[in-house]
């Protein structure tokens, strides 16, 4: 009976692994036809005939990752090359699995290909280096002018100006609260993911911004050391609110921040948020201003059409709100009258210049111990360093005050503000 | 009475069943997978509603699609390997050494840190040798600490070693903090990206070929080590009865402790292999779990190292697959942890199968299977 009973069952599931190889025998070929139709009817649309590679380092589910998932997407569309020629590896970590990830992409065709996170720039020039036909396109990386490669290339937007216009959201906001309550605190926290220029850029364009409107405004920066963490960007804003903090922004990528000082509001605590990347209303209906965003479809379009148009692709390239490359969220409910009004105003001041984020005028600093910055008597920061990228305190390449503002992008795409300005105490 | 019968005998119960001849105990664990295969089969079916038969095509598409693919594939292969043999002597012992992932950093962090200090002063064959040996000693001493305090204070080495896995954690996180390029990224980078010193060179045209050279060699001295020395027959011993071992004059202490060091040793050297023959960084994700999927491999092999060989390929086969049908069919990378999960599960329910017998009620005999 035990053999009886062991047979039938061996030979039903021999008869199932036949069908499925069968299967897979019969279905095979259709499954690589479906490919080839599909590649070629990538040509017939008459769209560029190229594979793109996108390297992601977390999913749609991160704000930041979103907006270049689309933003590639959209560029895609716009230059009509097949979307079905787009790959895109998501939750690649910062680590030597963007280099596999890289040269896979390669080995599949990708003749170009971008990665989304500062981290991954040292692994994507290893695999520009060993793929030279390949063009490589690190996001928010800082090494394509330093790296002697032809085929490697940076790109990054004018976050500070969408950061700056959303400090003033926050300035109105907190004088409005001021308004109703003289005795309190001009104080407003921050949640940053990694202690460097380019979160460093982007607060201080934030508390600028904020300053703008509130002059006696101070501002604490906590950091998480890490892109994605809801968890620790909750704790941070937690801790940031317990200190008084009444308004908290963030340079970090989840809805961690938001949904705590939603939840303190709740709790009855007087507090507001500004989000990066995504609208913040979703998580934080009752307390989100707005947020500060990238439209990264202006830089992965002309990075593309270059490309595809066989013209010289920039080694660096930047934009902002002239090229509508960033932008802030729908103004929340919270939001203070005449908010409208002043953001408007600055997006203008910006457009036309007679406003500068890091006007020289609107921030004193510390003398530097570094020699990386020279200030005044009065503290006004009169030249600094635009680019030190190997850490020798030697300036590399240009100085960075042009006409009594700090010029940001410019000497490349990726920030390179790092000045630690008067007003902004980093917690940790 | 008739109450009382049904009572004692309920429908099934299981029972030890005699040893399976291997031919047959082999069938079952193919069988299994085919089951497997056709459950996730009917998982994707009904979750995304694609083929599962193109899935499973797209699977070995990542695996072996190309040339490079494949040889990733055996690359990461042979580190899952080396930490499976690396922990098949402890486990052999009956000492549960879970600490596989902070050996494996350990290890990493010493040829990372010589890799930087001496990659412009010394010459590469005579850095890899040095980078090879203080792997190998930083894994024997980082194991030998729990296995002192084993041997001495009969500490519970599974709390021990698992802790000393969170250390290692930390100081990996320090020093990534400390050699982070470029400043701000949180990542070491590339090690001598232009010198390529401290890199395992290309062997046959191929730059993993020593990775596999190296984890052969240290196969084959495994399975030689634990089958036909006199310290594997100790080892054996020690893991089958400590009072036995004793009793036969064997130093269990000592036995606990070399046995330990090699074990972590070899873990160690899986440490130098990742970073010198694979990524050439270090960051907290260089054993990337490795270590405990190792432990799996140890016991499914039953720390024969030639079946390690078959069931590192085939775990390895399956991650590589499930990346790839993550980004072919737009899946979140969980739907392939899925598969993986279930394809693991009835491997390992396998050997429950192989084990005991099912004795349905009233049957003489029962039926497994």
């Amino acid at each position: 009976m035990k053999k009886k009973v062991f047979a039938v069952l061996m030979s039903a599931v021999m008869a199932l692994g036949l069908a499925a190889c069968g299967g897979s025998a019969a279905s095979s070929p259709a499954a690589t036809d479906d490919s080839v139709v599909a590649t070629a009817d990538g040509q017939e649309a008459a769209g560029p005939d190229i594979k793109v590679g996108l390297i992601c380092v977390e999913d749609e589910n991160s704000g930041y990752d979103a907006s270049h998932i689309d933003g590639c997407t959209a560029a895609i569309k716009a230059l009509g090359i097949d979307e079905k020629n787009l790959i895109i590896k998501k939750d690649i970590p910062e680590d030597e699995s963007c280099y596999d990830n890289a040269v896979d992409l390669a080995e599949e065709g990708c003749s170009i290909i971008f990665s989304d996170s500062y981290g991954h720039q040292s692994y994507m020039m290893q695999a520009a280096s060993e793929y030279p036909d390949v063009t490589f396109v690190a996001c928010t990386g800082d090494m394509a002018a330093s790296s002697g490669l032809d085929n490697y290339k940076n790109i990054f937007p004018h976050t500070y100006e969408s950061r700056y216009v959303s400090g003033v959201v926050a300035g109105m906001k907190l004088a409005e609260l001021i308004a109703a309550d003289p005795s309190l605190d001009p104080y407003v926290g921050y949640v940053g993911a990694y202690p460097y220029a380019e979160v460093v850029s982007g607060m201080t364009a934030f508390f600028l911004g904020v300053r703008s409107v509130v002059p006696e405004a101070h501002m604490d920066v906590q950091y998480t050391n890490s892109w994605y963490d809801p968890t620790a960007e909750g704790a941070a804003a937690e801790a940031l609110m317990s200190k008084g903090c009444s308004i908290i922004s963030q340079h970090a990528d989840s809805t961690g921040a938001p949904s705590a000082v939603q939840a303190a509001h709740d709790k009855g605590q007087n507090v507001y948020c500004v989000g990066y990347n995504v609208d913040m209303r979703s998580v934080a209906p009752d307390v989100a201003l707005t947020s500060a965003q990238n439209n990264w479809s202006v830089l992965y379009e002309h990075m593309l059409s270059c490309f595809v148009n066989g013209e010289e692709v920039p080694v660096d390239y930047s934009a902002g709100y002239a090229d509508d490359a960033v932008m802030i969220s729908d103004l929340g409910d919270a939001c203070a009258e005449g908010t409208q009004e002043a953001v408007d105003a600055a997006w203008a001041g910006i457009a036309d210049g007679s406003i500068q984020v890091f006007d020289t005028a609107s921030f004193t600093c510390q003398p530097a111990t570094d020699g990386s910055y020279v200030v005044d008597d009065a503290g006004v920061v009169t030249s600094a360093f635009g680019l030190d990228a190997d850490g020798d305190f030697v300036n590399d390449n240009g100085e960075a005050i042009v006409d009594g503002a700090f010029v940001e992008s410019s000497l490349r795409s990726a920030p390179y503000f790092s000045l630690r300005i008067d007003g902004i105490t980093e917690l940790n | 009475m008739n109450h009382s019968h049904t009572h004692h005998e309920p429908l099934l119960r299981i029972a030890k069943r005699d040893p399976l001849p291997r031919s047959k105990a082999y069938a079952v664990r193919v069988i299994a997978v085919l089951i497997s295969l056709l459950v996730s089969g009917i998982f994707i079916f009904s979750v995304t509603k694609l083929n599962p038969i193109a899935v499973y095509q797209s699977m070995f598409q990542g695996a072996y699609g190309t040339n490079r693919r494949m040889w990733v594939t055996i690359r990461d292969t042979m580190m899952l390997l080396c930490i499976s043999l690396g922990l098949a002597p402890a486990f052999k012992m009956r000492f549960w050494n879970i600490g596989a992932e902070g050996q494996v950093l350990i290890g990493g962090i010493a040829t990372a840190g010589l890799m930087r200090s001496l990659g412009t002063s010394v010459p590469t064959p005579l850095l890899l040798i040095i980078m090879a040996c203080a792997s190998l000693v930083c894994g024997a001493v980082w194991g030998m600490i729990p296995a002192i305090f084993k041997a001495r204070w009969n500490a519970n080495e599974t709390l021990f070693t698992l802790m000393m896995n969170y250390i290692a954690i930390q100081l990996t996180s320090y020093c990534v903090a400390l050699w982070e390029n470029p400043f701000g990224s949180n990542s070491v980078g590339i090690i001598n990206p232009k010198t390529q010193a401290g890199w395992f060179p290309k062997l046959f045209g191929q730059a993993n070929s020593l990775n596999v050279i190296i984890v052969l060699l240290v196969t084959v001295g495994m399975y030689v080590y634990l089958r036909y020395s006199k310290q594997g027959y100790e080892i054996a011993v020690v893991g089958d009865s400590e009072n036995t071992a004793r009793y036969a004059g064997i130093n269990v202490q000592w036995v606990t402790i070399r046995t330990m060091a090699i074990s972590s040793a070899i873990c160690g050297l899986a440490g130098f292999i990742a970073v010198s023959g694979a990524s050439h960084t270090i960051s907290t994700s260089t054993a990337g779990g490795q270590g405990f999927t190792a432990i799996i491999v140890a016991w499914l092999s039953q720390f024969n190292s030639f079946i390690m060989v078959l069931i590192s390929l085939l775990i390895v086969s399956l991650q590589k697959g499930a990346v790839q049908i993550a980004s072919q069919f737009n899946l979140n990378d969980y739907a392939s942890s899925v598969i993986t999960g279930i394809i693991l599960f009835f491997i390992l329910g396998s050997e429950f199968f192989i084990n005991f017998k099912i004795i349905v009620r009233g049957k003489k005999g029962g039926d497994a299977k």
